[in-house]
């Protein structure tokens, strides 16, 4: 579970102040699949940078399964991306001389983890996504889609509590966008949590619940996985009945934020 | 292990460039090369120098008398004898001669000595026996011929038992002795040995003007100095009236003026690694501006700082340690080129000089890695994302 509260984030440009992040609040379950919608300079990305712990806020907090991420030292950092954050850019970020194999093995180096077991997880990943065939290829072999594939295979290879994409699909075109939003549902469906930036409301349709955010702010929000989950008495909301209150103090405290 | 895999990495990052990892190479190829070279060039001629200089008596001290008017007789001398630093007194006498045998005759260089003489400079045999201590006392006429001299008079058959005609007197050769090699200090190739008493009457000299005082096999030969400058100074006015040279100090000298002269050109040649060192630090700084987006994206799966630094630390001193390698190699062939052309000197790499070339290209490596490497891990994952 993530939770952000009231992050700002100013930048100036040109002697000007811009209010990238202008008191963000937000709260995603675990087993959530929430598209963040917006139009460019919405902030959406730099929410995304913040989310994935590549960026900090000038203010704010953010708890990531409990642990608080803007206390942390580089070093954590970069072991907490590597080990609760699967990335999934817009521009796929392959490394291009290496093999998918080894694009997919990378995050796995950075973990120490043994040959054998990096193997198994490698295949593993490759096979979900349906790359079996095409693991010994290098990124300029193989198709936008599959590129795609590769980095989303790289993303879950690590099993991170959290699958982070940033407009996945900006650079696919409209076969390969339908069939990467068809795995990202599959894999929501398996139990993943996934957070999906997108300026396109036809794919945010397609996550659980949007989240529309404007000028640095939630303009709209159709409201927590836990609820709907709740409301529909669908499997993932069953998993933490017990925490439910926990949850939801921390959503009022957010909400209470805010509005001071 | 991780260093594994940073070690492949950093080896399909060499090899994706190969042309720019080679000319990068190149500097500390030559650098090596030449250091490696010039300090074993160096040190291999010391080495043979001092071999020949310990071949002809480390252990021993030459005595020249140069004042004529007090004279120094070898029942004197036996004196010396007795020390226990001193194991023989060698007196000798020298002077150019021409030899005549049947129709052949030859310009030569004689000289008078004693077994003592024999015994300091290692005389070998062919054949035939020494001047013995009995010819000596009895003015016998015999002599020993170098091997040159012996094949210039009698060919190639025996010389034993021929006569051989100096100054107008008839010698008895003795023996032959075997051929030396031609070193800078001269060899017994094209010389007569006589008994001293006949050198002295044949060349007009009763006393004695030079000797080699030897110390035993374990011996210092500082001992020798000390004992024989005392037994000089009772005899003698002045340090000017003698010379001792010895042959230990010579070498000591010779070999700190090598060991100067090799630290000199290592040090210069130094210079060019250090140049190579600096061609490895330019090129990681282009080659971490080119990676920026690589370097990015490690990051954000999950490299941290020492994982990109020591991905590019290794980088670089691969590149420095195989250029190494290579300069290494590239001397030893020259080195074995040289070995083949002449026979004089044996060039080797010495072990410590291989050891100390391949550190330093490894330091080398390593100084000059670190700031490109430093400067990568301190990217800002989110700024080296966006570079294009």
């Amino acid at each position: 579970m993530i939770i952000l509260k009231d992050l700002r984030k100013t930048y100036s440009l040109g002697g000007e102040d811009v209010h990238a992040l202008d008191g963000i609040s937000l709260t995603v379950y675990d087993h959530e699949f929430v598209a963040i919608v917006g139009a460019s300079g919405s902030g959406k990305s730099t929410l995304m940078n913040m989310i994935g712990c590549l960026d900090t806020p000038d203010e704010g907090s953010y708890i990531i399964d409990g642990e608080d991420v803007f206390s942390m030292s580089e070093k954590q950092l970069a072991i907490l991306r590597n080990r609760k954050i699967g990335f999934i850019f817009q521009q796929f970020n392959l490394l291009p001389k290496m093999t998918a194999w080894e694009n997919v093995e990378l995050p796995l180096i950075y973990q120490g983890l043994p040959a054998a077991e990096r193997k198994r997880r490698v295949e593993e990943a490759l096979a979900r996504v349906g790359l079996a065939g095409r693991m010994h290829h290098r990124p300029s072999q193989l198709s936008g889609g599959q590129q795609q594939r590769v980095a989303v295979a790289r993303a879950l290879a690590t099993k991170p509590s959290l699958l982070l994409a940033d407009e996945p699909t900006g650079n696919l075109d409209s076969k390969s966008t339908g069939d990467i939003m068809a795995l990202l549902k599959e894999l929501h469906g398996q139990g993943n949590t996934i957070i999906l930036i997108t300026h396109d409301d036809d794919v945010a349709r397609q996550a659980q619940r949007q989240v529309r955010i404007m000028d640095g702010r939630i303009v709209a929000d159709s409201g927590d996985g836990f609820t709907k989950a709740a409301a529909a008495g669908s499997g993932s909301g069953d998993v933490f009945p017990e925490t439910a209150e926990d949850l939801r103090q921390s959503v009022d405290l957010s909400d209470e934020g805010r509005r001071t | 292990m991780k260093l594994r895999q940073s070690v492949r990495m950093a080896v399909s990052a060499i090899l994706s460039n190969k042309m720019r990892s080679f000319l990068t190479m190149l500097g500390i190829i030559i650098g090596v090369f030449s250091v490696t070279l010039l300090v074993s060039i160096v040190q291999s001629g010391t080495g043979t120098i001092t071999d020949s200089m310990e071949g002809l008596g480390g252990n021993q001290v030459t005595v020249t008398i140069t004042d004529r008017s007090r004279r120094l007789s070898r029942s004197e001398l036996s004196v010396l004898e007795e020390s226990d630093a001193i194991e023989y007194v060698a007196p000798y006498l020298s002077g150019a001669a021409t030899a005549v045998a049947g129709s052949g005759s030859e310009d030569t260089t004689l000289y008078g000595i004693t077994p003592a003489y024999e015994a300091v400079k290692n005389l070998d045999l062919a054949y035939g026996r020494y001047i013995r201590e009995y010819d000596v006392q009895e003015y016998l006429k015999v002599c020993v011929l170098g091997s040159g001299i012996a094949r210039k008079l009698f060919g190639d058959g025996d010389a034993k038992g021929q006569t051989v005609r100096v100054s107008g007197q008839d010698f008895l050769v003795a023996g032959v002795l075997k051929a030396q090699d031609e070193s800078m200090m001269g060899s017994t190739n094209d010389v007569i040995f006589i008994p001293l008493t006949c050198a002295q009457r044949l060349l007009r000299q009763v006393s004695v003007s030079t000797f080699i005082a030897a110390a035993p096999e374990d011996g210092d030969p500082a001992e020798v100095q000390t004992e024989v400058e005392s037994f000089l100074r009772k005899k003698y006015r002045s340090e000017d009236d003698y010379t001792i040279i010895n042959m230990s100090n010579i070498m000591d000298m010779m070999k700190t003026v090598m060991n100067t002269l090799s630290l000199m050109l290592g040090g210069i040649a130094a210079i060019s690694l250090l140049v190579g060192g600096i061609g490895i630090m330019n090129i990681m700084l282009v080659s971490v501006t080119e990676r920026t987006k690589e370097i990015g994206i490690r990051k954000a799966i999950g490299a941290q700082r020492s994982d990109i630094t020591v991905q590019f630390m290794i980088e670089s001193v691969m590149i420095s340690l195989v250029g190494g390698m290579i300069g290494m190699a590239l001397s030893q062939v020259v080195m074995m080129v040289l070995n083949l052309v002449q026979t004089d000197i044996a060039f080797s790499i010495s072990p410590s000089v291989a050891l100390i070339a391949l550190a330093f290209s490894v330091g080398v490596g390593l100084v000059f890695g670190i700031y490109p490497a430093n400067k990568a891990a301190r990217l800002r994952p989110i700024d080296a994302l966006r570079y294009e």
